[in-house]
């Protein structure tokens, strides 16, 4: 069925192109949008973003797929970065990561079987002081320790 | 000596700091409603009085760019204040804590900016990832809406000013301001060609001033001091002035971020705000996010020339040489976002320099070849000498290599690969060395510290 977005979303739609002088500016923040409810930038989201910018789909494509964050394949239900740039390698990010993998049985850029967790790694998230760190779906979580990444693991293939 | 301030940071210990009553209290607004009733070229020219220099990387004076948005220039085009909360430069991390901490300034410094360069809207262009940051810059925005200080007429004044948050979606490039203007029109964060500059063709086509946020967050402060009281807090006044955010992350015992009057040295940077070195002895310093070369911690200052301005220090340690744009340009490196990254001797420099070189792989943007490639090339070599399979050929091809970006690119993404790249064969050649001959065992080959040491 073609995507359509809730009517609640659709509600935020005129004051984002407000925002902005053009359609194409909305791009990013419907693409936002439309993937917070999607889970994932489909070919139909990218018809629909398409067609309510006055766009071809091409551009919204090439949108899509420049940015990290939309993703144009299926993931799970939670995402867990974890930084690896140098301020938070120098802080044991790499052991963090081997960690994370080790828990979830995955690899990085993987998703685990029940459809719950991705896992990615990240470059440098801002948070060099606190490392290190990742960030679970839109929260920062620092000063990591394994002990700390299994209570937020165990929490998160609960919920 | 080290001399600690309180003008942007003053509410961040403060559970409240981010709402408008605790703003209010301290003053907040004064200097945005002031700046309605004085014309474009006096807040121009307090802000060239205060010797601000950019804070993004480049150290741009701050009031001459405001200035090439002067009222001749196509008045009848709207223009636009375009703000730089992209924050991707491995080790930096200040921007965040001010748009968490005390988003307010940042509102007051944006209607500040509009009127200056003649703006009635601003995008602040914010990383996808800090949603915390995102939600404070909105609810500022709300509360400073409701209070009438944004909209059709700010202050009463008749003139209207719009705040937006555009947030990002995952793209270190976009940091570079052409590309953060693509990436707000709705486009690939590709970075353009310039010229046209900005101020004559930037977003929407249209004159356009790119400043960092911790740029225009320090704009209120240059306003309620004046402008060359600002300037004049700093050690290297008149060159640049007032104060600013030092960061310091890594192997130091206490990492964060400080307030400092401009001229802080990588000693006390380190030692006196950072805490000291943890795991070991000072091995190296990138002192300003990692496009900025790195300094070792034995390098001593080769100033002999009288008419060197650093020649004051000639001899002395580059660790005692105040941070600025001009002095760390002399040294060979940059000041860029003025947020350091420490390694203790535990940290093996071939491992740091792969670390980066990865980053900036994953995240050159693809358009010029010299970069796309060349940062792959980069990265794979120094996969091959980590595996113990390099050769000392492979030490001149990486130089090669990185020679063959510079210059060759539309955007200075390739210089800050090829910079740092060149950095480490230069200031490590006898550790590269010795690595690919003994296939690492030379070092430590590690970057985190032995676990009894990083308590
Ligand atoms: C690859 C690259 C990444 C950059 N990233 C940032 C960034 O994250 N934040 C920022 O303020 N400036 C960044 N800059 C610098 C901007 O292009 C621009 O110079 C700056 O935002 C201007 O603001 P200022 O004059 O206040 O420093 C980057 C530049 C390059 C080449
Ligand atoms: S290096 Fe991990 S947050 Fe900066």
């Amino acid at each position: 069925m073609a995507f359509q977005l809730t009517p609640e979303r659709e509600q935020q739609l005129p004051e984002i192109l407000a925002r902005y002088p053009t359609k194409m500016a909305a791009c990013l923040p419907l693409l936002h949008l439309a993937q917070e409810q999607n889970g994932w930038v489909s070919d139909d989201v990218i018809a629909y973003v398409a067609e309510r910018l006055e766009l071809s789909a091409a551009h919204v494509f090439g949108v899509a797929t420049f940015y990290s964050l939309y993703h144009t394949h299926p993931v799970g239900k939670h995402h867990v970065w974890v930084c690896r740039t140098l301020s938070c390698a120098l802080n044991g990010a790499d052991a963090i990561v081997a960690h994370c993998e080790e828990r979830l049985g995955i690899h990085v850029g993987e998703t685990t079987a029940d459809g719950q967790v991705t896992l990615h790694t990240a470059e440098c998230l801002a948070s060099c002081g606190t490392a290190p760190m990742m960030q679970i779906d839109c929260e920062y979580h620092e000063n990591l320790s394994p002990e700390k990444v299994d209570v937020l693991l165990d929490r998160l293939r609960q919920s | 000596m080290l001399q600690r301030t309180e003008h942007l940071t003053k509410r961040y210990g403060t559970k409240d700091g981010h709402t408008l009553e605790r703003y209010l209290a301290d003053g907040g607004y004064e200097q945005a409603r002031r700046a309605m009733s004085m014309s474009r070229e006096e807040i121009v020219n307090e802000c060239k009085a205060a010797n601000l220099r950019g804070r993004g990387g480049a150290g741009f004076p701050m009031g001459i760019k405001w200035s090439f948005m002067a009222p001749k220039v196509a008045p009848e085009r709207p223009h636009y204040l375009v703000i730089n909360a992209d924050e991707g430069e491995p080790g930096t991390f200040k921007d965040r804590t001010l748009m968490e901490k005390d988003p307010h300034s940042t509102i007051e410094g944006c209607i500040i900016g509009c009127r200056a360069i003649g703006a009635h809207v601003a995008y602040i262009y914010v990383r996808d990832e800090l949603h915390l940051a995102k939600d404070r810059l909105w609810g500022a925005i709300r509360e400073a809406k409701e209070k009438g200080y944004l909209g059709a007429k700010p202050f009463g004044v008749d003139y209207p000013v719009e705040v937006y948050v555009h947030a990002g979606a995952g793209a270190y490039i976009c940091g570079e301001e052409t590309s953060l203007l693509n990436s707000l029109e709705g486009r690939r964060g590709e970075p353009r060609l310039k010229p046209p500059f900005p101020a004559q063709a930037g977003a929407f086509g249209m004159p356009t001033t790119v400043n960092n946020l911790e740029s225009i967050a320090t704009v209120p402060t240059v306003m309620r001091l004046g402008g060359e009281n600002f300037s004049k807090m700093s050690a290297l006044h008149p060159k640049e002035g007032g104060c600013r955010l030092y960061g310091v992350s890594g192997h130091v015992k206490t990492p964060g971020i400080f307030e400092c009057a401009v001229g802080v040295t990588l000693r006390e940077l380190i030692y006196d705000l950072g805490g000291g070195v943890k795991g070991g002895e000072l091995l190296a310093v990138i002192p300003g996010g990692s496009s900025t070369p790195i300094l070792r911690a034995d390098e001593l200052v080769n100033a002999p020339n009288e008419k060197d301005a650093l020649h004051a220090w000639h001899g002395k340690s580059v660790l005692d040489v105040p941070m600025g744009v001009e002095t760390f340009r002399g040294l060979g490196t940059m000041l860029g976002t003025c947020c350091a990254t420490v390694l203790s001797t535990q940290a093996c420099p071939v491992r740091a320099m792969h670390n980066l070189m990865r980053f900036y792989r994953v995240e050159s943007c693809g358009q010029c070849t010299p970069c796309r490639e060349g940062s792959g090339w980069l990265e794979r070599l120094l996969d091959k000498i980590v595996a113990g399979t390099g050769t000392l050929d492979d030490l001149n091809r990486l130089s090669e290599v990185a020679n063959s970006i510079m210059g060759n690119t539309i955007c200075a993404f390739g210089e800050g690969t090829a910079m740092p790249a060149l950095g480490f064969l230069k200031k490590f050649r006898p550790e590269f060395e010795e690595y690919i001959r003994t296939g690492g065992r030379s070092s430590t080959n590690r970057l985190e510290l032995h676990a009894a040491a990083a308590e």
